[in-house]
């Protein structure tokens, strides 16, 4: 048996792939077989760490030393030093911030500190294309367990007592929704799993899938077998080509094992995977459309009932759950209901994945007990805002979800608490905004693209978005009236009440809560023809503040449209007129004398 | 990778052991064996020193110790040094050779018997 001194793990993250991990791992391999450490020292590629603006991230094992920014170049230093001669290298190491001391290991930093990992447990940890690692970190015993010792009644009862809910969005039990296509009457069973990721901002399901893709297989095999279905689709988008091919490796080991496909483990239960890959439509994450899209029809939403556990994909009893939900199963089964229940509030159980995007410094992928403050995801685990400037709100749920405040920043997360609020718990997007944000084109920019990506099947989505976002784009440009306000709102919350699907249902919230909790920046729009926050361009006027100016010229060599007359004696002054606000001037100056408002 | 067919719970089991080394050096482990791999460490002959621990540990089929290397500590004339880690005590073990190696695994690291023919220091 070789046994292996260090591991050197390496994220193999899309996050981290793209800022050249690739290149880092094949370096690292290259010149561990130089140094002749081959058999001594492991090379391991693993899914996402979560940490992705600190990428490529390297954890080198059995210290634990975490090195981010890793690039090609550092890495003859880091075999030299570190793994040769046992000298880490500090400058690799994570920081806060300049002047401030390094954080040498992975646990100690607070990034990590006030995670609990479930879902994510084998993420960043373990290499996804090698069943035996998974194994080894108890993979497949969930379902062995069940197939081996369990009635698939005690596998739902398991669930339910959990408190499992929904984490693609819907938040509705897990248990219930199982034992209703239990009890459906059918011969065909299908499970499927909703990997149609496609909030603007959002890749958890993206880097579960990638990161430890046999937690789903084993989630989805457990599903089957409490419902009697054999028979699965993963429904993945095709811009998730990394996820897609690390699937397809893990089921192909998974067959070669036995534990997928006939007879599993000499139970007589079976289970057929298939992977389908979507187009990418964002309507196809509702699980109507996206049985119509696996049943090779267009990728529209039908009305229910009747629900996919009595008719579902092509017209048998069905349950559909996303990525997250599926990989918390398999944890459930081995540790018991009433563990992960332990965790969280009283009515949402356990963890969540959050995405956390936007200006806040510490971009990445976290998982953290449910009930815990908006605060202390964004300023704990986040690090806070980027560049120290002022938080502004915080758009929770992605394109359906609302915007809340800086009031709303000590609420305790849970599906109930966020709906109060007008926002919802959707997959798990987390845009942080500061005080360069206009709430007004934030509403915008989301209503955009639901408006693109509404199936155009009922009207008020269809005609309701495509207003709303005409409005939006006249109150931006300085053109609105108060009246549009009313028009705008009764807008909202018909094309909420009337349209048919999530999509419509959801698509108003951006601008019902920017208007609940922003209304001054709309009316300062619609009455000051102001955009407060500096962001919308046509509300813009640049100016050049004549005590700072030197009357170097720069601003008027650069400027694109030449509206900026003058000489280095006269000085210099912008004509607003001609001026097409591209901000090119305000970035040039070298001191600072041009202002915009 | 085998091709068996998993059958039982005893089965995956079976795959859990023998690769138990995959992530075994990710989980730190309880004894520490360090290496001085200094600049006066390599010149003393550390490198084989490491050599011989690796091919210790995988001849007695020894996991869950963590192997680490360790910069120069000033006792350059102590070197190859060798520091074991074992329940909370930490001892040095100066100028070994290769052939010292697989005394002091067995008794130290399996047997928890500080070797105090090559001890030179202890740290409690």
């Amino acid at each position: 048996m070789p046994i292996y001194r260090s591991h050197i793990l390496i994220c193999g993250g899309t996050g981290c792939t793209s800022s050249g991990a690739g290149e880092v791992t094949e370096a690292f391999k290259k010149a561990i077989t130089e140094k002749g450490l081959a058999d001594e020292v492991l090379v391991v590629p693993t899914g996402c760490h979560g940490m992705c603006e600190m990428g490529p991230i390297v954890v080198v094992y059995p210290e634990g030393t975490f090195y981010c920014r890793v690039q090609k170049t550092d890495v003859a230093e880091l075999v030299e030093e570190h793994i040769y001669k046992g000298r880490p290298v500090q400058r690799l190491m994570y920081s806060a911030g300049e002047d401030v001391p390094v954080i040498p290991h992975y646990k100690e930093i607070p990034f990590y500190g006030k995670q609990h990992r479930i879902a994510l447990k084998n993420c960043g940890y373990i290499n996804p294309d090698n069943i035996d690692e998974y194994i080894v970190r108890g993979g497949y015993e969930a379902l062995g367990k069940a197939l081996l010792s369990m009635k698939p009644e005690q596998v739902i009862d398991e669930v339910k007592a959990s408190g499992l809910r929904g984490r693609g969005g819907g938040g509705f039990s897990t248990g219930l929704k199982w034992s209703f296509c239990a009890s459906a009457k059918g011969d065909k069973k299908y499970v499927i799993c909703n990997a149609d990721e496609g909030d603007p901002g959002a890749f958890m399901d993206r880097s579960l899938l990638e990161g430890d893709p046999h937690s789903i297989i084993e989630g989805m095999s457990l599903g089957a077998f409490a419902m009697g279905a054999d028979e699965g689709y993963i429904y993945c988008r095709a811009e998730y080509p990394l996820a897609i091919q690390r699937l397809k490796t893990a089921m192909a080991q998974a067959e070669e094992y036995g534990l997928l496909g006939e007879n599993i483990m000499d139970s007589g239960f079976s289970f057929t995977l298939h992977v389908k890959e979507g187009a990418g439509a964002f309507v196809c994450g509702e699980e109507t459309a996206l049985m119509a899209s696996i049943e090779g029809r267009r990728g529209m939403p039908r009305p229910r009932p009747p629900f996919p556990a009595n008719s579902g994909l092509w017209g048998c009893p069905t349950n559909i759950n996303n990525v997250e939900t599926w990989a918390n199963v398999p944890q459930i089964i081995s540790h018991g209901g009433a563990w992960y229940a332990s965790l969280g509030t009283e009515k949402s159980k356990g963890t969540k994945v959050f995405a956390l995007t936007g200006k806040v410094k510490h971009t990445g992928l976290v998982e953290v007990p449910m009930g815990i403050t908006l605060r202390e995801i964004i300023f704990e685990i986040g690090g806070g805002i980027l560049d120290d400037k002022k938080f502004k709100a915080v758009q929770i749920g992605g394109p359906s979800g609302g915007c809340l405040t800086e009031e709303h920043l000590d609420t305790p997360v849970s599906y109930e608490s966020l709906t109060a609020l007008g926002a919802i718990m959707g997959s798990g997007g987390l845009v942080v905004m500061d005080e360069t944000t206009c709430m007004v084109d934030v509403a915008k920019f989301f209503l955009e693209f639901t408006q693109k990506e509404s199936c155009g099947k009922c009207v008020p989505c269809r005609e309701g978005t495509k207003h709303m976002l005409l409005l939006l784009e006249k109150i931006t440009e300085g053109k609105g009236t108060m009246e549009d306000l009313d028009t705008l709102e009764g807008l909202a919350n018909m094309v909420k009440e009337m349209s048919l699907c999530g999509l419509g249902q959801t698509a108003p919230n951006p601008v019902l809560t920017t208007l609940r909790y922003f209304r001054d920046e709309y009316e300062a729009h619609i009455r000051d023809h102001k955009c407060p926050a500096g962001a919308c361009a046509a509300l813009l006027e640049y100016r050049i503040i004549p005590e700072l100016c030197k009357k170097c010229g720069i601003c008027a060599k650069n400027c694109p449209v030449k509206c900026i007359p003058g000489d280095r004696n006269t000085g210099y002054r912008i004509d607003t007129d001609r001026c097409i606000r591209c901000g090119t001037c305000f970035e040039k100056c070298p001191f600072g004398a041009i202002e915009k408002k | 990778m085998t091709h068996m067919k998993i059958k039982s719970l005893e089965d995956l089991k079976k795959i859990r052991e023998s690769s138990r080394d995959l992530t075994s050096a990710r989980s730190g482990g309880e004894t520490v064996i360090i290496v001085g791999m200094g600049t006066c460490g390599i010149a003393a002959g550390a490198r084989e020193i490491l050599t011989e621990v690796m091919a210790e540990l995988s001849r007695r089929n020894i996991d869950g110790v963590a192997v680490q290397t360790t910069g120069c500590i000033g006792m350059c004339q102590d070197e190859p040094l060798l520091d074991v880690i074992r329940g909370g005590q930490r001892v040095t073990y100066g100028r070994v050779k290769p052939e010292d190696v697989s005394l002091i695994i067995a008794e130290h690291v399996v047997n928890g018997r500080v070797v105090d023919k090559l001890a030179i220091g202890r740290a409690d």
